[in-house]
């Protein structure tokens, strides 16, 4: 009886999570501002009556409301506001993307790094390091100058410089986890390697996954911003909020409307996501404290 | 002690030699290679394209490529600028000065200002005053450093009028003040991102450390909390800083490159994106190589300075 009264005071860890998740307010606000970001990047561009690479130079710099440009319009008479929401369309599947490769190349690095230790391990993870040694910025930009430019060379060259993070957080795990009871009973259930390594070990890690997932769109989002920002990733007409900001200096005194919009919604967007993977890895784990 | 940096230091070589295959693959399979410049180039016949890779030795095996590269850098010997034919090392070294004058400035401000914070944050915390600064660093790191740079040229030079759009100084002028004067919003914009690390990771070691034992002791003690605070509980809180400051230092890098843009700052990161406007792979391959090296050698910095202010570091 006395265990029953307990499990009952006791919530379903599940449900404890989401308690948990949910006294996170900021969280909570961040899911709640990607979900507008999302809805409105995909439903918004058919709700406006312009075309995001409409060129009206008649009505070009018109200020924010004027007319049905809310946000006024930019230096070739565009619309901002759709090409905000086109822009962030753009953005936001750049950062999902990206995160998808991050976080497949990164599982797998680490799963083989953390599983085999020794010298493959000691290989794969003198590779992550050496990777990390060099600053993002200077490797992404780099590389951007050798390739040609585009959303298919942006996406998976913002991935080539995210995975390390995600090897590192995944190898810590199975490196620990393949020592547990569970893992020892497959291998003497005659497991193979491959399935030990992706069917037990790597979802047993999946709450330090889903943060590290969470919190590589948030760095997906912003390096976009400063690849098309600098001129190597998204290229002019498709708008993406980074290449929004591209004229937006030289233009800064007669029309500052340009640069707001752009602005404040790239860092909307990653501030939702960190506070979403802040608040996820609170929900998920309490103990892993690291800031 | 001597194990340990001994220990540190070959791993740091290794690091270099996988750090430098990196560079050198980046380099040779790119589409086009290294000679993809001239390549282009309509007044290069096939004929002369095959006797350049000749005379560089770029038809040897890569392996054999790859370390007459590699010992060519250790002996200083970094390739030609395409754009005046200047040695990279010393094209890089002459831009040096002004990104480690705008380094240094935003670590200060950042330093000072975020410690502040954290231990502030860690003292009162769960108050007002941590909540808003938990939020703020968290905004302050989503913010892109670029945008940053545009609303303060925005507020304080374009509305306000108070400080220079860019620049390092004003032709003619350069006097002390004039250069402060430019370096101010710079290096306000790249301290903001630093500041907020500094802040969460103060705060965070600051929230450890007074949790221990021995300031439960102190306190049992009857030692006032003003001795325990500074003597006890700042100096061993303020540690694992040391680790902070080289992990931190990419970001700086690739901060300041963002805030040279901007603020047309003539630095390196300013020189990395002006060659690679020209094409000019041997500057960007060699300032990439030479950041990665500086995270490198900054990182092995931090970690034996680490062990001789913490011995438990270097026992375990």
């Amino acid at each position: 009886m006395a265990t029953a009264a307990l499990s009952a005071a006791q919530p379903a860890p599940g449900q404890a999570a989401w308690q948990r998740f949910c006294r996170h307010r900021l969280a909570l606000a961040g899911a709640v501002i990607i979900m507008v970001l999302v809805l409105g990047s995909v439903i918004g561009p058919y709700l406006l009556p312009f075309d995001d690479t409409y060129i009206d130079i008649m009505k070009r710099f018109a200020p924010p409301f004027t007319g049905a440009h809310i946000l006024g319009t930019d230096e070739l008479g565009r619309d901002v506001l759709a090409r905000l929401m086109m822009g962030a369309r753009v953005s936001l599947l750049i950062g999902i993307v990206a995160m998808v490769i991050a976080m497949a190349v990164g599982i797998v690095v680490g799963a083989f790094a953390g599983f085999y230790g020794g010298v493959v391990g000691a290989v794969l993870m003198r590779l992550v390091d050496a990777v990390l040694c060099f600053p993002t910025i200077f490797l992404l930009l780099a590389l951007a100058a050798l390739t040609e430019p585009g959303l298919v060379t942006t996406t998976v060259l913002i991935a080539a410089t995210a995975w390390m993070w995600v090897a590192r957080v995944v190898e810590a795990q199975v490196r620990s986890l393949r020592e547990r009871e569970f893992a020892v009973a497959a291998l003497a259930f005659g497991s193979s390697n491959l399935r030990i390594m992706f069917r037990e070990l790597v979802p047993n890690a999946v709450a330090p996954i889903m943060v590290a997932a969470t919190l590589n769109v948030a760095k997906a989002i912003l390096l976009e911003s400063y690849l098309s920002y600098l001129g190597y990733g998204i290229q002019p007409p498709a708008a993406s909020l980074g290449n929004m900001l591209n004229n937006a200096q030289i233009y800064l005194t007669s029309a500052p409307w340009l640069a707001i919009a752009p602005g404040v919604a790239i860092t909307l967007a990653v501030t939702s996501f960190n506070f979403l993977g802040d608040g996820l890895r609170d929900a998920l784990d309490p103990r892993m404290n690291i800031p | 002690m001597a194990r340990y940096v001994l220990n540190r230091l070959a791993q740091a070589v290794m690091l270099l030699v996988i750090v430098s295959a990196i560079g050198f693959a980046i380099l040779h399979l790119a589409p086009g290679g290294p000679l993809s410049q001239y390549a282009a180039s309509a007044q290069m016949t096939q004929e002369d394209l095959d006797r350049v890779t000749k005379q560089l030795g770029l038809d040897r095996p890569l392996p054999i490529q790859y370390l007459d590269w590699f010992g060519r850098m250790l002996k200083g010997d970094w390739g030609k600028s395409y754009r005046d034919g200047d040695a990279v090392l010393s094209v890089i070294s002459s831009h040096l000065g002004a990104t480690l004058e705008l380094m240094v400035s935003a670590t200060i401000i950042a330093v000072l200002l975020g410690c502040w914070i954290g231990i502030l944050g860690a003292l009162r915390r769960y108050s007002l005053f941590d909540s808003l600064a938990t939020v703020g660093a968290m905004i302050a790191l989503s913010i892109p450093t670029f945008w940053f740079g545009l609303v303060t040229i925005y507020v304080f030079s374009v509305t306000l009028g108070w400080l220079p759009a860019g620049n390092r100084e004003t032709i003619g002028d350069g006097s002390f003040l004039d250069l402060a004067h430019h370096l101010i919003a710079p290096a306000m914009v790249l301290a903001l991102v630093e500041t907020a690390m500094w802040g969460r990771f103060m705060r965070s070691s600051m929230l450890e450390v007074i949790n221990q034992d021995y300031i439960r002791t102190a306190r049992a003690k009857g030692m006032p909390e003003w001795r325990i605070l500074t003597v006890h509980a700042l100096r061993n809180a303020l540690l694992p800083m040391i680790t902070v400051a080289g992990l931190q230092f990419p970001t700086l890098l690739g901060g300041a490159l963002v805030a040279e843009t901007v603020f047309t700052w003539p630095g390196m990161g300013r020189l990395f994106l002006d060659s690679i406007g020209y094409r000019d792979y041997p500057v960007v391959m060699g300032i990439l190589m030479f950041s990665a090296i500086m995270v490198l050698i900054g990182s092995l910095i931090a970690d034996i300075l680490y062990a001789v202010v913490d011995p438990r570091i270097r026992v375990g």
